[in-house]
């Protein structure tokens, strides 16, 4: 089998995902763009060689419809023979993108490609692509379909994570995400995102409060509350889990990931591609897997599809330095933490989505890098990147510093 | 020459349909009524002097539902049809609707009274719809009681009507609208007096009449959007699916069937949609749900209210004064619901002041009528007028029916016996509401125990629809009658049992409670006990609805069958649970404030965080199946051998009794036809299952085994 290898990585900054956010006069096809220009550019890459551009999107629908990946690459003056492919594997869109074009590069099929991701939540937002799964009754039936948050609260309730459990993990990922930026851990990645005259319109993820603290979140009102109780989705939950008598609304905006603009691309390939354009590897993908779990607590993936990636290694979690789990909501980060008995110091050491906000498509891409650049700042040899996903699922990639 | 609809053509060429069964109280559709239709819409079509035409009804209802008996047979005939026939035969009446609205002629529905079901489908085929402005006209799809969808586009119409949330809303739930919600929400056209139905309609149809429905004309939308990439039909669409699984359970295919037509059918062209109808309904009609339901729920339950158990060849007689002794909660509440019922009512406690405070009982209930404008001012005080208050038995006579529910204990009741039989006449009926003491017992302190019956009432009785009429050794056919028509006269459904301890509710009732509580010693958490309960069908969990009845209760009914029995008593693994709750714990349930739930004052009650101290709970959970299997045998074993002991001698009231006295899972349609349904000789091996797992009270009775054995059922295989 061909190994493949992490040339590059590269991620915008996360705007704040609203009118007022700094990225949302910047179109998503732009984002792409400039993450594939960046990549180019900074590998002097001649873009003949690349023989795929996959990206994760969410809502590929309107301005991010049609194929992003294969429009994105013709607008970044990609040569017409880059193909493009726009797929969707929900929150772990982006890592799943890596793992495609990993797989095509281990299988022999492909040299080099660009796997990523793209999300624009100001103006195309989280769930404008419809889809059965909500609103076909035979399916919402049959599948006890809740929102994601119900879910969170879900796993909150039936694993005893009470709101200041996770209020003070949404402090500490703050805290960290903070000292990570103060310490300029991303530089090496963060791509500054620039505007029409070519000015900065970001260069930072704006979506932080560091100065979040219990008692500021302490304020914050239950996001899922109304939903649950009024719209009768805590019944659902009550019926697929009928252990549970109530459902305990405990997460809000700021134990949550934040909603965020942002894109990201990673550039990888065979050994051979690297030494022939001169492209220096920085990790090997390892494993990677992806698994189907219960869908209506949907968002306890991430640990089944650790293990899975592991053990198609003969790896165990032991042999994991780093652990990089994306912070959809601080529940799925507590439960996972005490499933896979881990700890916590060894896992979102740069802080997480609760602090930089998750651009849905991209972010997979994202929390690769940062998980990559951590390696090399502190040496370490082996990291696992996950993320729970939509209708019950999880991805995992594990990587190896060269 | 149609027998079910007059036809009638006036001089300005305007057709009258004046639907009109044979012998018949209510409209409904028929075969005969589906062929007659048919044949005036071909009439009509065809007619060139005809311009168009106005249907209306001859009753005082515009049309109801699909006549049941009519879909129940269509249900035994559709086993062994193909797909397609069974889509021909359940296509027909939606087919022949479609056809009305696309004749190029236009009609009028003129609507007063009841337009129910296909009836309403009928008025929404319509191009134009009158209403009388009469508070007795009601527009609604009630199939989803019945287990069914409105299958004649009646849904596909509302919802290009009125748009998908009223469809929605109607449709799943039964839920009626009058006359002004149904023109507010642009499901009718115009409200005037009943006297000017017709005149109104034909107007319309002289005037600038419109033979194309809104949704047969190009660029035609639904209001407020629909389909799967309208934003706003996308957010109504998964509010409607969490909230109607939310109130259903997952046990009613109809539901999901009904939310599904309406997503669907806005997606698709309008005679794709009622295609699709039709093939739901068609599905929902091979059962088991629906037929069950309509079984039990309507065929059964109207052949009870219509007297099926009324004894051969005694005559009529209306109890005209009512006495009812005691004048507490149920008391008040029977007087209140025979005063309905238009009985003089005689309501004697042993002050003055506690009879009175009895009628203000039902002075409440009218105030919150007239409130909810279910009666007027004038009515409800007629109502009032005709309870007496007395502490003076001299009152009762000239009763013909004399009630008591006084204090469960057996010397009070034969003292108000006697004393009551020392005033009324000799024909004088003599009621007991006990729900705990044999009647055969109790008959034994009357001068006459012919004359002795029990009618036993739920609580509250305003409210629940059930009376279960007890049968002592000695009572007399006339007895039964004049109980039964006295069920009639206040609109109860009544069902006949022979005495037994318990009779036969209140004893598979409590199996339901006691199996709640036996699961707690059994260390099954408080809240899977619960939530398994209502996901097997019951409308209160076990221990929530030990607590409504009150744990002291069910402690006293333990304790007095322990008495009684002996060394007969079997016990049970929930004895210990009601004993350390009601004599070492003092929580007694909601009455007492604390039971197996907590009651917050102004909060929301929620299961007692202590009970795990008390009874632990066991490390491995059962899966939920297992708890509602439990659930539900224990109660439909407790049915079967009320059966074979002859407590009842036909299914059909064990079924009745059992969804409208205790709330037993309607979509199943009754225990015994849960048994049918699961077929003896499974129920059989899985009750024996039981029995080995949990204790004796599991064990199939002999006529189950029997059953089992020979390949028989409690009702005839279809």
């Amino acid at each position: 089998m061909t190994e493949a290898f992490i040339f590059d990585a590269v991620r915008t900054p996360r705007g704040r995902g609203k009118p007022d956010g700094s990225l949302h006069e910047i179109t998503p096809m732009q984002l792409a763009v400039q993450v594939l220009n960046a990549l180019r550019e900074r590998n002097d890459l001649d873009t003949a060689e690349v023989d795929d551009v996959v990206l994760g999107c969410v809502a590929p629908v309107g301005e991010q419809g049609a194929n992003i990946a294969r429009v994105a690459a013709l607008a970044a003056g990609f040569d017409d023979r880059v193909a493009g492919m726009q797929i969707n594997r929900f929150c772990a869109s982006g890592l799943e993108a890596v793992n495609t074009v990993a797989g095509k590069v281990m299988a022999g099929m492909s040299d080099l490609s660009i796997g990523g991701g793209v999300e624009s939540m100001s103006r195309v937002p989280m769930g404008a692509d419809g889809g059965a799964m909500a609103s076909d009754p035979a399916v919402a039936f049959k599948t006890y379909f809740v929102p994601q948050g119900i879910s969170a609260d879900l796993i909150a309730t039936k694993y005893g994570y009470s709101r200041d459990d996770l209020d003070a993990y949404a402090v500490e990922s703050q805290k960290r995400a903070a000292k990570a930026w103060e310490e300029k851990r991303f530089e090496k990645s963060i791509l500054p995102v620039k505007d029409l005259m070519g000015a900065v319109a970001l260069d930072h993820d704006e979506h932080m409060r560091p100065d979040a603290s219990m008692q500021s979140l302490g304020a914050l009102k239950p996001s899922f509350a109304d939903l649950g109780e009024n719209f009768g989705f805590d019944g659902v939950a009550i019926q697929r889990y009928p252990e549970i008598e109530k459902i305990n609304h405990v997460h809000h905006a700021g134990n949550s990931s934040g909603i965020v603009d942002g894109a990201a691309g990673v550039l990888v390939g065979s050994g051979e591609a690297g030494k022939r354009l001169g492209l220096k590897p920085r990790a090997r993908i390892k494993s990677f897997a992806s698994i189907g779990s219960e869908p209506t607590i949907m968002l306890t993936g991430p640990s089944f599809a650790a293990e899975k990636a592991l053990k198609r290694v003969g790896m165990n979690k032991g042999d994991i330095d780093l652990w990089e789990l994306n912070e959809a909501f601080a529940a799925v980060v507590l439960r996972f933490l005490d499933v896979m008995d881990i700890d916590h110091a060894d896992l979102n050491v740069c802080g997480g989505a609760i602090a930089m906000g998750h651009p849905l498509g991209a972010t997979g891409a994202m929390v690769l890098g940062t998980a990559l650049d951590e390696l090399e700042r502190t040496g370490k040899e082996t990291a696992l990147v996950t993320l729970c996903i939509g209708a019950g699922m999880g991805t995992a990639t594990i990587i190896e510093r060269v | 020459m149609t027998e079910t609809i007059n036809f009638e053509l006036d001089g300005d060429g305007i057709a009258t349909l004046t639907i009109d069964l044979p012998e018949a109280t209510m409209n409904v559709v028929n075969r005969a009524f589906l062929s007659d239709l048919s044949e005036l819409v071909k009439k009509v079509t065809e007619d060139e002097a005809i311009k168009g035409a106005v249907i209306i009804s001859a009753k005082p209802s515009f049309m109801a539902g699909a006549d049941l008996r009519m879909l129940a047979q269509m249900s035994k005939e559709a086993e062994g049809m193909s797909p397609e026939e069974r889509f021909k035969a359940a296509f027909g009446y939606s087919d022949l609707l479609r056809q009305l609205e696309t004749s190029g002629k236009p009609f009028v529905a003129a609507v007063h009274g009841l337009a129910l079901g296909g009836g309403l489908e009928l008025a929404l085929a319509c191009h134009y719809r009158v209403l009388s402005d009469d508070r007795s006209t009601k527009l609604g799809l009630p199939e989803v009681l019945v287990g069914l969808l409105p299958g004649a586009g009646g849904m596909q119409r509302l919802s290009r009507l009125a748009g998908l949330q009223v469809a929605l809303q109607y449709a799943s739930t039964g839920k009626n609208l009058s006359s002004m919600e149904a023109v507010a929400l642009k499901v009718a056209d115009l409200v005037v007096p009943k006297d000017k139905l017709l005149e109104s309609a034909k107007a319309w149809l002289l005037d600038k009449p419109v033979a194309q429905q809104p949704w047969d004309k190009r660029g035609f939308k639904i209001p407020g959007g629909g389909g799967a990439m309208h934003p706003n039909a996308v957010r109504t669409m998964i509010g409607a699916s969490a909230m109607a699984q939310d109130k259903s359970w997952h046990n009613y295919p109809a539901v999901e069937a009904i939310l599904s037509s309406i997503y669907e059918g806005a997606i698709v062209p309008f005679d794709t949609a009622i295609r699709l109808d039709s093939k739901r309904f068609a599905e929902l009609m091979a059962g088991p749900v629906a037929p069950n339901m309509i079984r039990t729920l309507f065929v059964n339950k109207l052949a009870a209210e219509r007297g099926a158990k009324r004894p051969q060849g005694q005559q009529k007689k209306p109890i005209k004064k009512l006495g009812m002794l005691g004048a507490g909660m149920m008391g008040a509440g029977i007087a209140y619901v025979s005063a309905r019922g238009g009985m003089e009512v005689v309501l004697l406690d042993s002050t003055l002041e506690a009879a009175e405070q009895g009628k203000a009982h039902a002075e409440k209930l009218v105030e919150k009528g007239i409130k909810r404008h279910k009666t007027t001012k004038e009515q409800g005080q007629a109502l009032l007028d005709r309870i007496h208050p007395t502490a003076d038995y001299a009152d009762l006579e000239g009763c013909d029916l004399v009630i008591e529910a006084v204090f469960e204990d057996r010397e009070i009741k034969a003292d108000v016996t006697h004393k009551t039989e020392a005033v009324v006449g000799e024909d004088c009926i003599m009621a007991s509401n006990t729900s705990t003491l044999p009647i055969t017992g109790l008959a034994e302190a009357s001068r006459d125990a012919e004359r002795f019956i029990g009618i036993h009432f739920f609580s509250p009785v305003e409210k629940m629809p059930l009376i279960e009429i007890i049968l002592g050794k000695k009572t007399g056919d006339e007895a039964l009658a004049r109980a039964l028509d006295y069920a009639a006269a206040i609109k109860k459904t009544p069902i006949v049992v022979n005495d037994s301890r318990g009779f036969y509710t209140s004893r598979c009732f409590g199996t339901y409670v006691m199996e709640g509580a036996a699961m707690l010693k059994d260390g099954i958490k408080p809240a899977l006990i619960e939530n398994a309960g209502r996901l097997a069908g019951m409308m209160v969990g076990p221990l929530a609805v030990a607590d409504e009845v009150s744990l002291e209760l069910s402690y006293k009914v333990m304790s007095q069958a322990k008495k009684d029995l002996g060394d007969a008593y079997p016990g049970s693994p929930a004895d210990d649970v009601i004993i350390k709750f009601v004599e070492q714990l003092g929580r007694k349930g909601r009455k007492n404030g604390k039971g197996f739930y907590e009651y917050p004052e102004g909060g929301k009650k929620y299961l007692w965080p202590e009970i795990s101290d008390h009874f632990p709970e066991a490390a491995e959970q059962p899966h939920v199946d297992e708890v509602k299997t439990r659930i539900l045998y224990r109660q439909a074993i407790e049915a079967a051998r009320c059966f074979e002991e002859g407590v009842l001698d036909d299914a059909p009231s064990a079924d009745v009794g059992a969804i409208l006295g205790w709330g037993f899972a309607p979509y199943t349609g009754g225990p015994l036809s849960f048994i049918d349904g699961v077929g003896a000789k499974a129920f059989v091996a899985e009750a024996e299952r039981l029995a080995k797992a949990y204790g004796r009270r599991f064990a199939p009775p002999k006529i189950l085994r029997d059953m089992a054995e020979n390949g028989g059922s409690f009702y005839p295989a279809a």
